[in-house]
């Protein structure tokens, strides 16, 4: 919640901040005299200045919150207490006497295991004690066991730094609080602060640091490129296959009533069905192997081909037809003439509709079940609770999509430069 | 820029064996012969869109159609260039009878039909290249018919970066370099702006003139039926038939003169407000049907 209202604060901090640093410059381009901007898309521009913002905000919020060594420790959030603490509890017997305890409270971190010290015992009935507490954790601590007149003998603590204490209530300490469980057990739950675990979200550099290990190393047998590079793969075939089949699939549902009539039943009802519903069947039917997850991708891809090639044949102007029919072009001469390259650019929508599904679906697949693969590495690394692969995986996951996504852009630029212009 | 008509250069070799558009041939012409058209509409009613549309043009003649919205002149049109099959009648052309589209009958759209996946030249070489002909079959041909038009800086150029006008340069020069014996012209400028208009107009009367093709043109502007017509088919609709047709002088006087001193000529305003009359009688009728019928 606290990070998320600090995001919310630089948002709105950096428009003002931003506003005030450029209320100088002026823009002079043809939209900065533009009086009607409030509904105008064309006068919509993303902002670069907050682009570059909003990446930051979330890197130093990630590492203010993990309390990154890449920060400056004055950006950190307030972290777990760490270090030696001390409180006193008093004791009271049955038949009235008290006595005083101090306990020295050794608070480490994860990585840092520290052994319980030996105290002197001090004098009185209650004894002193040490209590080590691991970072993030809270212990509950039977002072008394030492004690010569302990719980089971009648006595009770009723007092903690001189506060008094009963059974579900609690005092403040240097280190955190100390609170009594409902049977007298004093509970030792040093501060926790803001920052979160490692184990919930490790600090940016960790996650760097574990790619640059699993890049070297390798992840369960195999190199982080031959998982990525198989996802890829199986991606890239099950994409090629459905095309291959899906495209002039399309181009026949397009030209041929007794086509359209055969295949559009099918066709309408599979393109609704999400391909992650079809990987159980997939499994039963074809297993865990490559074949399994190619079958897969070809039929998220198939559809969606099928279809994008369908609009395309459908979308030509009759004029272009006609034209080239007067102009004594014969029905192949069309066909390869017109309809193709007119539905190209229909078929590249498709196509990069097909890829982002594909990409979504093997991720999803290898969750599931498989051996090798981006969505295997991060499923197995959760299990083993390494979220710094997990966050890892993510990232790289979704740059592998991003430049998937772009690459089909560049390609259709070059291919098919004349899409909605004509 | 005014397009010119350029003198053939000398020298070039003639492209698929003559002559491609300056020889007249011997034909018979083309017959429309008591055309009747019905679309039988899904809700049982039928429409009636052609009846008995009887018509002869002699080679090389430039006639213009006229009408209301709704006379059938577009469809008249896509049964001459064979896209449509007619219910009654038939078209004859050259002495055989029309069944279906082909190279001697070109076309020109009013826009949306030139292939934006080619260059300039690929569009207008595409008749040609159809046919199997080499590059340096056509490659002359071709590049003579984009001077002609004007865009022999255009040639590489794509479709999509050419004006609406420079387009329908295109599209012409396209019909042209197929060599056909007819040109169908569906309101060919009716996109245009007004001043690239009139400049198209000329160019429409120079390649007639120098090509001697025969030519009908489909427009909406009386003025522009007065100028691109040797003869002036007027329709009416409902059922779309020919109402009148005129003979006149414009079209050739035209070829040499400015199109602006033909329209001060004393006939063109009588003939364009005898016509403009004719039309807007037309339009009150159906008006006045479509009431009744309410």
């Amino acid at each position: 919640m606290i990070p998320i209202l600090i995001y919310i604060a630089i948002f709105i901090g950096a428009f003002f901040v931003v506003k005030l640093v450029t209320a100088g410059t002026d823009r002079h381009d043809f939209t900065s005299l533009k009086t009607v901007t409030f509904g105008d898309e064309s006068a919509v521009v993303s902002d670069r200045k907050a682009s570059i913002i909003s990446i930051i905000a979330i890197f130093v919020l990630w590492g203010a919150f993990t309390g990154s060594a890449l920060l400056p420790s004055f950006l950190h959030a307030p972290g777990p207490y760490v270090g030696e603490g001390s409180f006193t509890y008093t004791v009271e017997t049955a038949d009235g006497q008290t006595d005083d305890a101090s306990v020295t409270v050794i608070v480490h971190p994860a990585d840092a295991p520290v052994d319980e010290p030996e105290v002197a015992p001090g004098d009185g009935f209650a004894k002193d004690d040490a209590v080590v507490v691991q970072a993030y954790r809270s212990k509950l601590a039977r002072l008394d066991r030492n004690d010569e007149i302990g719980r089971d003998e009648g006595a009770k603590i009723v007092a903690v730094n001189g506060q008094s204490i009963e059974p579900g209530g609690s005092v403040n300490t240097d280190f955190g609080r100390v609170v009594m469980s409902q049977r007298g057990t004093l509970n030792i739950d040093p501060d926790k602060g803001w920052q979160m675990e490692p184990i919930w979200l490790p600090a940016p550099e960790n996650v760097f640091e574990r790619l640059g290990e699993i890049a070297s190393e390798g992840f369960r047998n195999f190199t982080l490129w031959e998982h990525l590079g198989y996802s890829l793969f199986r991606v890239i075939v099950g994409f090629l296959l459905g095309s291959l089949v899906g495209i002039p699939l399309g181009y026949a549902m397009g030209l041929s009533n007794w086509f359209r009539g055969w295949f559009d039943p099918i066709v309408e009802f599979m393109r609704p069905v999400p391909p992650l519903a079809l990987i159980p069947l997939v499994i039963i039917w074809a297993g865990i192997g490559e074949g399994g997850k190619i079958i897969l991708l070809f039929l998220a891809a198939l559809w969606i081909m099928a279809i994008a090639a369908r609009s395309g044949v459908s979308g030509v102007n009759i004029s272009k037809v006609h034209a080239a029919y007067s102009l004594g072009a014969s029905k192949w001469q069309v066909m390869r003439h017109v309809i193709i390259p007119n539905s190209l650019p229909e078929i590249f929508t498709g196509a990069r509709v097909a890829m982002g599904v594909c990409w979504g679906t093997v991720v999803a697949a290898e969750l599931v079940a498989a051996e090798k693969g981006a969505g295997m590495m991060i499923m197995v690394a959760s299990k083993f609770q390494n979220t710094d692969i997990v966050i890892m995986g993510i990232i790289l996951i979704g740059v592998i999509g991003f430049g998937i996504d772009m690459l089909m852009r560049w390609a259709e630029r070059i291919l098919v430069p004349w899409k909605g212009k004509s | 820029m005014r397009p010119r008509i350029l003198p053939r250069q000398s020298g070039v070799p003639p492209a698929c064996g003559g002559a491609l558009i300056y020889r007249k041939r011997d034909m018979t012409g083309l017959s429309i012969e008591n055309i009747s058209m019905r679309f039988d509409l899904p809700n049982g009613t039928a429409v009636q869109a052609l009846k008995d549309v009887t018509l002869h043009l002699n080679e090389g003649e430039l006639m213009s159609v006229l009408g209301p919205s709704g006379c059938g002149k577009t469809t008249l049109l896509n049964i001459v260039a064979g896209f449509l099959a007619p219910t009654e009648g038939q078209i004859v052309m050259n002495g055989h009878t029309v069944t279906g589209p082909d190279a001697e009958r070109g076309m020109v759209f009013q826009k949306g039909a030139l292939f934006e996946w080619m260059s300039v030249r690929d569009n207008v070489s595409f008749g040609p290249r159809m046919k199997g002909q080499k590059e340096a079959q056509y490659a002359a041909e071709v590049d003579h018919l984009l001077e002609v038009v004007g865009l022999q800086d255009f040639k590489e150029k794509a479709i999509y970066e050419l004006s609406g006008g420079m387009q329908q340069r295109v599209a012409l020069a396209r019909c042209l370099a197929n060599d056909p014996d007819v040109i169908l012209m569906d309101e060919p400028l009716g996109a245009l702006d007004a001043l690239t208009r009139e400049k198209m107009q000329s160019l429409v009367l120079k390649l007639w003139k120098e090509t001697g093709k025969t030519i009908i043109l489909i427009t909406h502007s009386v003025e522009e039926a007065l100028l691109l017509g040797e003869r002036l088919l007027v329709m009416a609709p409902r059922p779309g038939r020919i109402h009148k047709e005129y003979r006149l002088p414009f079209a050739d006087m035209g070829v040499d003169q400015d199109l602006r001193e033909v329209k001060k000529h004393p006939d063109f305003a009588t003939n364009r407000e005898e016509i403009l009359g004719m039309i807007w009688d037309m339009e009150e009728e159906i008006m006045g049907r479509t009431e009744a019928a309410q």
